[in-house]
């Protein structure tokens, strides 16, 4: 199986799911007697392509064009249309980002093929690769196969593979050749303009070594006070699940997840939080989870160290009580 | 301004879910209109409000989603159409994004929206697939829409508390980002006006649309656990004396 894995820069940075995906693709040679190759896109980024070039892969194709400069859904799919013709791979691999999602199943469908987005894994059944992804919010895992010829599109959740598993190079160091692209400036239709940052944040989540974290549990913005009395005496920044931020209820800047910030605390209390997958990717790295939800199928129980199936607003107030009598 | 709005209505939130075989047992439980549809739904009337034109609500599925196009109908859309299908759970992004754009395509409209994704497939490749076969350009993950003279200024939001300006020409598929605005509730005088609105009712062979899956759901099932999660149990105060007593101890954490 030829495997084409198509990595993602922006502004000099990698996203770093990139290399996660990259390992998925070994860890799929691997069982389908394969070969990987990477790609990068872009301009100028023949660094880029030099650093994938150390890694364990049989070629780079570095896809340079200046109407790649800037990413643009058209840009891409015109440029990837024409070097996934040409290199022919049977299954193209992209790390789930908000890019990928911006152009990977318009790309796809341009050649006639599907795409299985947001897989967390895969398992080889006799030669058939079925891909392992997540429904209703993650209550629920779904395995899917590919019908018809290749090639196939996937991407990877991040966190789904580890990034420290990638091979390096066995000699030293794969080809880099470039990838002929033909673009012109009327392809692209939209038109990017710049890129910022909000105000910046004035909590920083990613220091807190605890963290009290409300879901769609909370049911109203004044049951908040009662998640922040016992934040307050656990001595734990308060933060939520997306909803509660969409919401109003707390600022932007407290939201968890793939949208919000990403958190590693020693401690994460999550309260009345389903555990979707977009919430999940944001916390899951955290040391210690616990979980407090009324339904004892709630995703969130999966990754939870301690778990108890019970009404937040039984369980709030009586922990607020016993660690404030613990600190004495 | 005309605008087309794609609903999809998917369980309700906290319904319990009995899988079976690659898709739920539909009895017993209730649906609602997908949250993230709600947000695209409320851009499309505040558009209407400020630039004029018609709301049009779009959703493909069984007899039961009419309830989810009342609800849009009631917010405010001037019309609907439903794509009648009791196998639409089986089609794949592809095969719904083509049943969607014949119906688009037979609509004179400036705009289609749809929300991030659908809470129960969670495929998220509605508003890209639809763009790529009605032959539009389009953008994802949109925060604020600003009307042009004849194209769109955008605000995308990108990971990690990143965004981009960008300019998009019309017409054009957008998909909402969830929280771009707050949506409203249904007046009772809406759900009234709603019950004079059209519902136009198509079906996947009327429109014509041949269906090759690319990929198919074998199955689903409750996922394995990746870790062992120790349950604790008692009254509220009981668990609370447990749970500080492993935080401390055991986990080591406070």
């Amino acid at each position: 199986m030829k495997i084409l894995v198509v990595t993602e820069q922006r502004q000099g940075k990698w996203n770093n799911t990139s290399f996660e995906t990259l390992v998925a693709a070994q860890q799929i040679a691997a069982a389908t007697s394969g070969t990987v190759s990477a790609a990068v896109i872009g301009k100028g980024v023949a660094l880029f392509a030099e650093e994938l070039a150390s890694k364990n892969v049989a070629e780079v194709l570095r896809i340079e064009h200046d109407l790649l400069e800037s990413y643009t859904p058209d840009g891409y799919c015109v440029a990837l249309k024409q070097v996934i013709e040409a290199a022919k791979p049977d299954l193209v691999l992209f790390p789930h980002t908000y890019q990928v999602r911006d152009f990977a199943p318009e790309l796809a469908a341009s050649l006639g093929k599907g795409m299985a987005g947001d897989c967390v894994g895969f398992r080889s059944e006799g030669g058939a690769l079925v891909f392992v992804r997540q429904m209703f919010q993650g209550k629920t895992a779904a395995d899917v196969t590919f019908t018809g010829a290749a090639p196939w599109f996937v991407s990877f959740q991040s966190g789904a593979f580890r990034a420290d598993l990638l091979a390096a190079h066995p000699g030293g160091k794969a080809p880099v050749n470039a990838a002929k692209v033909a673009l012109n400036a009327g392809d692209i239709r939209t038109k990017p303009l710049e890129l910022f940052k909000e105000a910046k944040s004035a909590v920083d989540l990613t220091q807190a070594p605890l963290i009290v974290a409300i879901g769609r549990g909370i049911k109203a913005p004044e049951n908040i006070a009662q998640a922040e009395a016992l934040a307050k005496a656990l001595g734990a920044e308060i933060a939520a699940s997306r909803p509660i931020c969409d919401e109003g209820w707390l600022p932007m800047e407290r939201q968890i997840g793939s949208s919000g910030q990403t958190v590693a605390p020693k401690l994460y209390l999550a309260l009345g939080i389903s555990g979707a997958i977009q919430h999940v990717v944001g916390m899951k790295g955290s040391r210690t989870i616990v979980a407090v939800n009324k339904d004892q199928n709630a995703p969130i129980f999966e990754i939870a160290d301690y778990g108890i199936v019970g009404d937040i607003f039984e369980v709030m107030p009586a922990l607020t009580e016993e660690l404030q009598r613990a600190k004495g | 301004m005309n605008i087309i709005v794609c609903i999809k209505q998917v369980p309700a939130k906290d319904a319990p879910l009995a899988v079976a075989g690659n898709w739920i047992k539909e009895s017993d439980i209730g649906f609602e209109m997908n949250e993230p549809d709600t947000y695209a739904l409320e851009e499309a009337l505040r558009l209407k409000e400020k630039h004029g034109g018609e709301v049009i609500a779009l959703s493909l599925g069984p007899e039961r989603v009419k309830q989810t196009i009342k609800e849009a109908l009631a917010k405010g859309a001037d019309r609907a159409i439903h794509i009648a299908d009791d196998n639409f759970a089986q089609l794949d992004p592809l095969g719904a994004a083509k049943v969607l754009a014949a119906a688009i395509a037979s609509q004179k409209c400036d705009l289609v929206l749809t929300g991030l994704q659908s809470d129960d497939h969670g495929f998220g490749q509605t508003g890209v697939l639809l763009a790529g076969l009605l032959n539009l350009p389009h953008a994802t993950l949109i925060m604020q829409i600003e009307v042009l003279d004849g194209r769109l200024k955008l605000k995308r939001e990108l990971e990690a508390g990143w965004f981009q300006w960008m300019e998009c020409p019309l017409p054009a598929v957008l998909s909402i980002q969830s929280g771009i605005n707050k949506v409203r509730y249904a007046t009772l005088k809406g759900i009234m006006a709603a019950k004079k609105k059209e519902i136009a009712v198509v079906t996947r062979e009327s429109l014509g649309v041949a269906i090759e899956p690319t990929q198919r759901i074998e199955r689903i099932y409750v996922p394995t656990k990746t870790k062992k999660t120790e349950f604790l149990t008692g009254t509220p105060k009981e668990v609370a004396a447990k749970l500080v007593e492993k935080l401390k101890f055991e986990a080591r954490v406070i």
